[in-house]
């Protein structure tokens, strides 16, 4: 006996739209029984998890703080996933993002340059992110190579030049030898009390609004879903291949580059190694778990930012331990790729023999 | 609408009693003390031991504190963390790591009715308070020993981060070595991290490749000395007491101990007694202790005592004058007799003999 996968044919877009709602709902289900087999109330979990941080108001500053880089890299991502082209490396690209962006503020350190110095940064960012991403890019169009591979290495490349230069000639001359730059002369102006709650959250839906419309209103938009979804009639309709490469490229690496110098500029407002905890690999969850939708994507940056408030609540309200937080990012995103299968795909026994 | 109005109202005045109740039970609550860490506290090294000296704490004062940790909490995105304990009625928090600095600076000054604890750095404020150890005092001794025990006098050391605490270590190390041993070379592999088993495997590997018969580290998990127990070759412990991991390898560990300076701090957090101040203690304020001589032979053991009661009573200062910079060039000594603390915890420079160059 065996399984076999058999395509659905038509799929109703309320499956469509239900399937990640429902992969989120078995996830929990998931949790809760981890949560149970521990010894722990999978009740109070849930609750310290997932309602206490929506029910107030400094956890829903956090949830957009966090939820802001992952939205952008993860748009972004959306261009080349929607391709099938599979830019791993939005990490490195959110890296050297961070760091051309901040050679501006650097470079006028002490100047009393004026506040435009922000806007040249982020523009510095996001040009830094789509330079890096061409890379890959030209390699695969050029030579063939696997985006797989090179965007991902690249991720190692701007990690160990990012260390480099805060270790070396970026380096603070006043921070006692330890690896960090100096503070920059402007950040991101503070939108709410508390200080936390940076300018840089409203760039996100922004960025969200304008892939949406390319993506949907605009031929170019047109061209990546075709050249994702059948590139022969992508080739057939006169679109050309190498070129949905490039462009697809250059916006997911433009847009996690501005990710990075939002990050850098809104909240750690120095460079210093480290400012990426994983964003650019947790961006292909968001990306999946929206279903590679600007709309849905907003969901799934939300969702990933809960689960690491709500892991944050959890070990201090319940001393649940990290890892358990971990896992369970693992469990939404094999819940969410498996809802995605079984939505398009109809599971059918083969009984035993040949 | 009224009706709602009037609902709402007494839902408010119910939840209010409710609180000033909460209020009045609370004069008997714990005071709660939070811990952040940048590794896990199974590292079996620094995080870990930060952890020992919290169960400390608890086993102490239980009855008059609850303690809260978050682990792994990344340097960078540590803000949040921070403040998530503040706001959750922890009175006194310790944030761990050289990193978190700028974070807890921010939210101490948000927070000014919360104490603030933070190890190894340099900026205080009224509630925050910093504490270090002196970790080269333990570097000094494990020194002597590897100068005694090598055979190829190459000495592999895994460093992490060059930092003031680092370089002081691995200088404090070599003047070590070189006072029982002076042709003995230190080769440095910076595994740019604080916890990474497998890059810290790595390091000790190519150290070893290159002849080193010793390794010491200044990264936190056992994985060295795993690696030099593979090889026969011999290690050192960081942090907390490795010898479980490398039984035959292992010839000391330098044992961080916090736990005195928590129980004392959280006892003065609970009488009002509470300061910000530095605190640098070594030997002598039992924040650093040598686990037991392993693996040597008897005199190398004894040398070793000698030079731990030594330094612990005052008689000897691993950086007693002169000391000579990497050029052959004395040191200016602004301390008495031997470099000053300020040197010391600034520490940019290498001593004679160490084959490396910093980051410029």
């Amino acid at each position: 006996m065996r399984l076999e996968l058999v395509p659905r044919g038509d799929v109703s877009p309320v499956a469509r739209v239900l399937s990640p709602v429902a992969a989120v709902a078995a996830a929990i289900l998931i949790g809760g029984i981890i949560v149970a087999i521990m010894g722990r109330s999978p009740l109070q979990a849930l609750q310290v998890y997932f309602v206490e941080p929506l029910t107030q108001g400094w956890a829903l500053q956090e949830l957009a703080i966090k939820a802001t880089p992952l939205l952008i890299i993860a748009v972004g991502l959306s261009f080349c996933f929607r391709a099938s082209l599979w830019n791993i490396g939005a990490e490195g690209q959110f890296i050297i993002g961070a760091l051309t962006g901040s050679m501006v503020p650097l470079a006028l350190h002490g100047s009393g340059a004026g506040p435009w110095v922000l806007a040249a940064g982020l523009v510095a960012g996001a040009l830094g992110g789509l330079l890096y991403a061409l890379i890959p890019a030209l390699l695969r169009v050029a030579f063939g190579v696997s985006e797989i591979l090179t965007s991902l290495m690249l991720v190692y490349v701007a990690e160990l030049t990012l260390d480099y230069l805060v270790r070396g000639p970026w380096r603070d001359p006043k921070g006692f030898n330890f690896p960090q730059t100096v503070t920059f002369d402007w950040t991101l102006p503070y939108i709410a009390e508390g200080d936390r709650l940076h300018a840089g959250i409203l760039i996100a839906p922004l960025v969200a609004l304008a892939a949406w419309f390319v993506m949907r209103r605009t031929l170019f938009g047109f061209g990546i879903r075709v050249a994702g979804e059948s590139p022969k009639a992508a080739r057939f309709a006169g679109f050309s291949a190498d070129r949905m490469v490039i462009a697809a490229f250059c916006i997911s690496g433009a847009c996690a580059g501005l990710a990075g110098i939002v990050e850098v500029f809104g909240q750690i407002h120095q460079l210093k190694p480290g400012i990426s905890p994983g964003y650019g690999f947790t961006a292909i969850t968001v990306a999946f778990l929206g279903r590679l939708h600007p709309a849905g994507m907003v969901f799934g940056a939300l969702v990933v930012a809960l689960t690491v408030i709500g892991g944050e609540n959890a070990q201090i309200v319940m001393q649940l331990p990290l890892d358990l937080t971990r896992v369970f990012q693992g469990v939404l995103l094999m819940c969410v790729l498996a809802a995605d299968a079984l939505v398009s795909y109809r599971v059918r026994v083969v009984g035993g023999g040949r | 609408m009224r009706q709602m109005f009037k609902a709402a109202a007494a839902a408010a005045l119910a939840a209010g009693l409710g609180a000033a109740a909460a209020g009045s039970a609370s004069a008997q609550e714990k005071m709660k003390v939070g811990f952040i860490y940048v590794g896990p506290v199974g590292d079996f090294g620094y995080s870990y031991q930060h952890n020992q000296g919290r169960l400390a704490v608890e086993k102490a004062l239980g009855d008059k504190v609850t303690t809260t940790f978050l682990e792994n909490v990344p340097e960078a995105d540590s803000e949040r963390s921070i403040e998530q304990l503040a706001r959750t009625g922890h009175k006194l928090i310790f944030t761990t790591s050289f990193g978190f600095m700028d974070p807890t600076v921010k939210v101490a000054k948000k927070y000014p009715n919360v104490y603030f604890e933070h190890a190894t750095g340099y900026k205080r404020e009224k509630n925050l308070a910093t504490y270090s150890a002196k970790f080269h005092e333990g570097r000094y001794v494990i020194g002597q020993i590897a100068g005694k025990m090598t055979k190829s006098n190459v000495i592999g050391y895994v460093a992490s981060f060059p930092i003031p605490e680092v370089v002081s270590g691995i200088n404090a190390f070599m003047l070590g070595a070189q006072s029982v041993n002076p042709n003995i070379k230190v080769k440095i592999v910076w595994a740019n991290t604080w916890f990474d088993p497998g890059k810290e495997a790595d390091a000790a590997k190519a150290l070893l490749d290159q002849g080193a018969d010793i390794i010491s580290q200044h990264t936190d998990s056992p994985a060295p000395l795993q690696q030099a127990e593979a090889r026969g070759k011999f290690a050192f412990g960081q942090a907390s007491d490795m010898i479980r991991f490398a039984q035959k390898a292992t010839l000391t560990s330098i044992v961080d101990n916090w736990n005195d300076y928590y129980i004392a701090r959280v006892k003065a957090a609970l009488d009002g007694s509470w300061k910000s101040e530095d605190t640098w203690g070594g030997f002598d304020a039992n924040m650093v202790n040598m686990a037991p001589f392993t693996n040597m032979p008897d005199e190398v053991k004894a040398m070793a005592t000698k030079t731990t009661a030594d330094i612990k009573s005052g008689a000897l200062n691993p950086f007693k004058c002169p000391v000579y910079g990497q050029d052959g060039k004395e040191i200016e000594c602004k301390g008495k007799g031997a470099l000053s603390d300020e040197q010391v915890l600034g520490m940019a420079f290498y001593v004679k003999g160490i084959d490396d160059q910093l980051p410029k």
